[in-house]
């Protein structure tokens, strides 16, 4: 087996994909590097999974091209192109053991049927399927599955890795399991690999850098800190995570005043008034305020929600925005309708003109 | 049975409850399926019964089997029992080639096309509810005077009926046959058709093979104990049918059920019934194997199901 | 799930759609062909149609088999829609038993049936012997027999779709008795499955001309059989007739049954 960089970069420039007047991709430019596993990130609908198969070869673009390792494969069929797919779900072939489903490709490749078993039997323990080569895929579990269909993607030593959520149809607790063995695997092979989800944990746990995507379009794509930490719209701001944007002004020497706290801003937003004076809107995440027992305090709790390991409060300030902010479990135990203040916790924060989306920062601070 | 109004009041719902009252087999339970099973006993049953009786039995009420070995003495019995099973198995073959064909072909259609839904009940149609009336269109086709024979005779010159053709033959009787029986294949090859998950096509293609390598690993295999299992049926399906063949032919013909009518109608020597009732019998032995087969095929394909 | 647009077709789809489509075509349209030329001028005209409903030739039989069509499915429902439903709820593990003797008509021929009737005829029972003498009573009671393979399946089929054990359990709690139950509770939810078994044994008594034939009653079917040796246009119009009457049917349940699933998949595996 290969080590490091055994991958291709893969370039989509200008790819766009309609269906009569539906559009699936409204233009998409996209860079990949050797190695790296970029994970797309969105709603249903969002084109990801578009992205993805024109990638492997399943849909052709309306159109743009798609470049694998410096050569145009945008009108090579799917079965020339040496990609690793993995799917969903139900796509081991039900008449052949795992064994036999692994090799697959390598059969296809002409390798000699001892060459076949052999390397089958690597990858089964590589992802710690051995000895389970005689099975059949109706006597294994989901999770065992998906390994093995990750085991017969990988037996071709593909230039580049795709996989179609897949983990969505698993367990949570396989789910948490596989996700950490996909990645150490991704690694330690060095493949190139698009990895398409709908979970945000997933594309920030897993991912060298995310792409989120809504309707056709690529709104952000960066590190995973960066995407969580300064969205580039409201949109990626709302769906990795909540996001609370709170009124607030900007006072002398570029702080921003918000909830009665003056608290420095992340400076040089493109677009945004630093004047002292002007109105901007302060983006805070649940886990960037702290809510305090304060009998005269400007917010009321209004709903409480117990996740486990963090308590999900929201509270309703008396100028009437509703402000969400999580809570480590075993804090302050706030009841419904107590009064509280809030505490901004973090030491810089990005600012926007209100009502509209951020910009994002390249290369992005701390 | 009975119970208060409480108790009923105060029953649990849901499986547990199912699992405690199972515990005590209730006997009224048994009266609930009476009326279908001793319905099913005495109009199926005493027919059936009459079959067997009069196979096993001679002129005189007595036990024998000369009946049976009537069926092999004379012999346009076993000719006509190789004719049968001969039209059956061409009849089935022609049948689930292109019965899969099409069914194929109207999947790919899109779902909203109404052709799916015109194929799918005229399939109903004419794999049920062919007999009589698909006699009469055939004869208006391929009849001495019928459409088609007139339009080869005239526009290409080919006389069927010179060459020995007629749609009262054996062959021209199969030939009605496949209308029944293609579309019967859709019917019955449709769903193992639309269990070929697409996943498996692309997965083959990602791994490298061409369409040619997915039908040969994959989709073939996969649709191999369902179209066995079909062609069977099909195959019995043609053995057991009359309906057509008795619309169209005035006379007797070389098949089974035919031979059988005639021993009936007193056509062959008087009181041959039971040389009759004999072929019956035989029928229902060929069926029965026809259905054991079937049953085995049908396990085999089980063991793939997820 | 991005939806694919219908590819161009290619050769292998053109080609069977072709194929068919003279194959099931060309008779129909000789079969019309040849009904439209009268017997009376040989010119083309309705004649033939018509006839169906004048001649009284033709009437007698057809009230007879509509009858008899009837009848059947009404017996076919009340003797299993109950049965099904109790199979299912109290006896799971007769329903394998209850596979194959539904099954057994299919595997024994109509014409072996036919024949053990003849005999049966012959030297029926007294209580049975009134059976003989009309055609309804004579033929209704087996070709309920006849129609169990299909209407079992479609029934069962129906009751397995629904979630019956709950629907039941819940309708008890309230007070219903098995009478209301079934009527007002189960029936109204299998009602496609019912509606499919009915249409299934009318269409299946209709066409059925073997045990007919044998037991030398006058059915539809067997006198459209008498008719093509003397009439062949008047038997053809009517054979026309019921093909079209029963495809009406089967389109007209695939329309109600769609309406509830709506499942049909485009298939992408070929």
């Amino acid at each position: 087996m290969n080590g490091a960089s055994a991958g291709a970069g893969v370039v989509f420039d200008g790819v766009q994909r309609y269906f009569g007047d539906v559009t699936a991709l409204a233009g998409l430019d996209l860079e990949i590097n050797p190695g790296e596993l970029v994970a797309l990130l969105g709603p249903s609908g969002c084109g990801k999974t578009t992205a993805l198969r024109i990638l492997g070869g399943f849909e052709k673009p309306s159109s743009g091209t798609v470049t694998v390792g410096g050569r145009d494969v945008t009108t090579v069929p799917a079965h020339k192109r040496d990609m690793g797919m993995v799917f969903q779900a139900y796509s081991l072939f039900p008449n052949m053991d795992v064994r036999t489903n692994v090799a697959f490709g390598l059969r296809m490749r002409g390798a000699t049927k001892a060459d076949r078993s052999k390397r089958a039997d690597e990858l089964l323990e590589l992802v710690g399927l051995t000895g389970t080569g005689d099975r059949y895929s109706g006597q294994l579990s989901g999770g065992q599955q998906q390994r093995v269909a990750i085991a017969r993607a990988l037996a071709i030593e593909p230039t580049v890795l795709l996989l179609d959520e897949p983990l969505s149809a698993l367990d949570a607790r396989v789910r948490h399991q596989l996700r950490a063995e996909i990645r150490s695997i991704q690694q330690r092979l060095g493949i190139t690999t698009l990895f398409v989800t709908h979970d945000q944990s997933e594309a920030l746990s897993m991912a060298d850098r995310v792409g989120v995507m809504r309707d056709g379009r690529l709104e952000q794509l960066d590190t995973p800190e960066n995407v969580y930490r300064h969205p580039a719209t409201t949109f990626v701001a709302e769906f990795v995570g909540a996001m609370n944007r709170v009124p607030g002004r900007i006072g002398e020497d570029g702080d921003v005043v918000v909830l009665g706290q003056r608290v420095p801003t992340v400076p040089g937003q493109p677009g945004v008034e630093y004047a002292p004076g002007s109105a901007v809107e302060a983006l805070l995440r649940p886990e960037a305020l702290q809510a305090l027992p304060d009998a005269g305090g400007p917010g009321e709790i209004s709903e409480r929600t117990f996740l486990g390991s963090a308590v999900r409060l929201k509270v309703n300030l008396d100028g009437g925005q509703e402000i969400v902010v999580e809570a480590p479990s075993h804090g302050t135990d706030l009841p419904l309708g107590a009064r509280v203040g809030l505490k901004v916790v973090v030491d810089r924060v990005v600012v926007a003109n209100p009502g509209t989306p951020t910009v994002a920062l390249s290369p992005a601070p701390a | 049975m009975a119970t208060t109004v409480a108790e009923q009041a105060a029953a649990p719902i849901g499986p547990a409850a199912h699992k405690r009252r199972g515990g005590r087999r209730v006997r009224g339970d048994w009266l609930g399926v009476v009326p279908f099973f001793a319905y099913v006993l005495v109009f199926m049953g005493l027919p059936l019964y009459e079959v067997l009786h009069g196979a096993f039995t001679n002129a005189h009420g007595g036990l024998t089997f000369s009946n049976f070995s009537a069926t092999f003495d004379y012999a346009q019995y076993p000719a006509a029992f190789k004719s049968s099973i001969i039209l059956s198995v061409w009849t089935a073959a022609v049948g689930a080639v292109f019965g899969t064909w099409l069914a194929a072909a109207v999947l790919t259609t899109s779902p909203r096309n109404p052709l799916r839904r015109i194929v799918s009940s005229a399939s109903g149609v004419f794999a049920y509810f062919g007999g009589v009336p698909l006699a009469f269109f055939f004869i208006a086709s391929l009849g001495t005077t019928g459409m088609v024979t007139l339009f080869l005779k005239n526009q290409l010159g080919i006389d069927l009926y010179a060459h020995g053709f007629t749609i009262t033959s054996v062959f021209g009787i199969g030939l009605a046959y496949c209308y029944f029986q293609v579309p019967l294949m859709v019917i019955l090859i449709t769903p193992a058709l639309e269990g070929l998950r697409p996943q498996w096509r692309e997965a083959v293609q990602s791994l490298g093979g061409s369409q040619w390598s997915y039908l040969r690993h994959v989709a073939l295999p996969v649709l191999a104990p369902s179209f066995l299992a079909s062609l069977l049926v099909l195959f019995g399906n043609s053995f057991a049918a009359y309906a057509t063949a008795l619309a169209l032919v005035n006379g007797t013909v070389s098949l089974v059920p035919s031979q059988i009518q005639a021993t009936l109608n007193g056509n062959v020597l008087v009181g041959q019934t039971g040389v009759g009732l004999a072929l019956g019998v035989e029928m229902i032995v060929v069926i029965a194997v026809v259905m054991v087969l079937y049953g085995a095929v049908q396990m085999w394909a089980r063991r793939w199901q997820q | 799930m991005s939806g694919r647009r219908l590819r161009r077709p290619r050769a292998w789809t053109t080609g069977i759609f072709v194929l068919a489509g003279l194959f099931f075509l060309v008779p129909m349209i000789a079969a019309f062909k040849f009904a439209l030329v009268q017997t009376s001028n040989g010119k083309y005209g309705f004649n033939n149609f018509t006839q169906v409903v004048d001649s009284s030739s033709i009437r007698g039989p057809l009230i007879t088999s509509l009858e008899i069509a009837g009848i059947t499915a009404v017996i076919v429902l009340v003797l299993m829609v109950p049965t099904v439903v109790w199979v299912r709820l109290k006896l799971p593990r007769l329903s394998l038993l209850m596979e194959g003797v539904t099954i057994l008509p299919i595997v024994i021929p109509p014409v072996v049936l036919a024949a053990g009737l003849i005999q049966l005829q012959g030297h029926a029972p007294s209580w049975m012997a009134g059976l003989f003498n009309s055609p309804v009573t004579a033929l209704t009671p087996f070709y309920v027999v006849l129609a169990l393979p299909f209407t079992y399946r479609a029934l069962d089929t129906g009751v397995r779709a629904i979630d019956l054990h709950t629907m039941v359990d819940a309708a008890r709690n309230l007070g219903a008795n098995w009478p209301t139950l079934l009527w007002r509770v189960v029936l109204p939810n299998i009602k496609t499955a019912v509606l499919g078994a009915a249409f299934l044994a009318i269409a299946m008594v209709l066409g059925e001309v073997v045990i007919a034939e044998f037991l030398l009653y006058q059915t539809l079917p067997t006198e459209m059989v008498q008719l093509g040796q003397a009439q062949g246009g008047v038997s053809t119009a009517l054979s026309l007739l019921t093909i079209w009457f029963t495809f009406l049917l089967l389109m007209g349940l695939s329309f109600l049954g769609s309406r509830r699933r709506g499942t049909t998949t485009r298939a992408r595996f070929l």
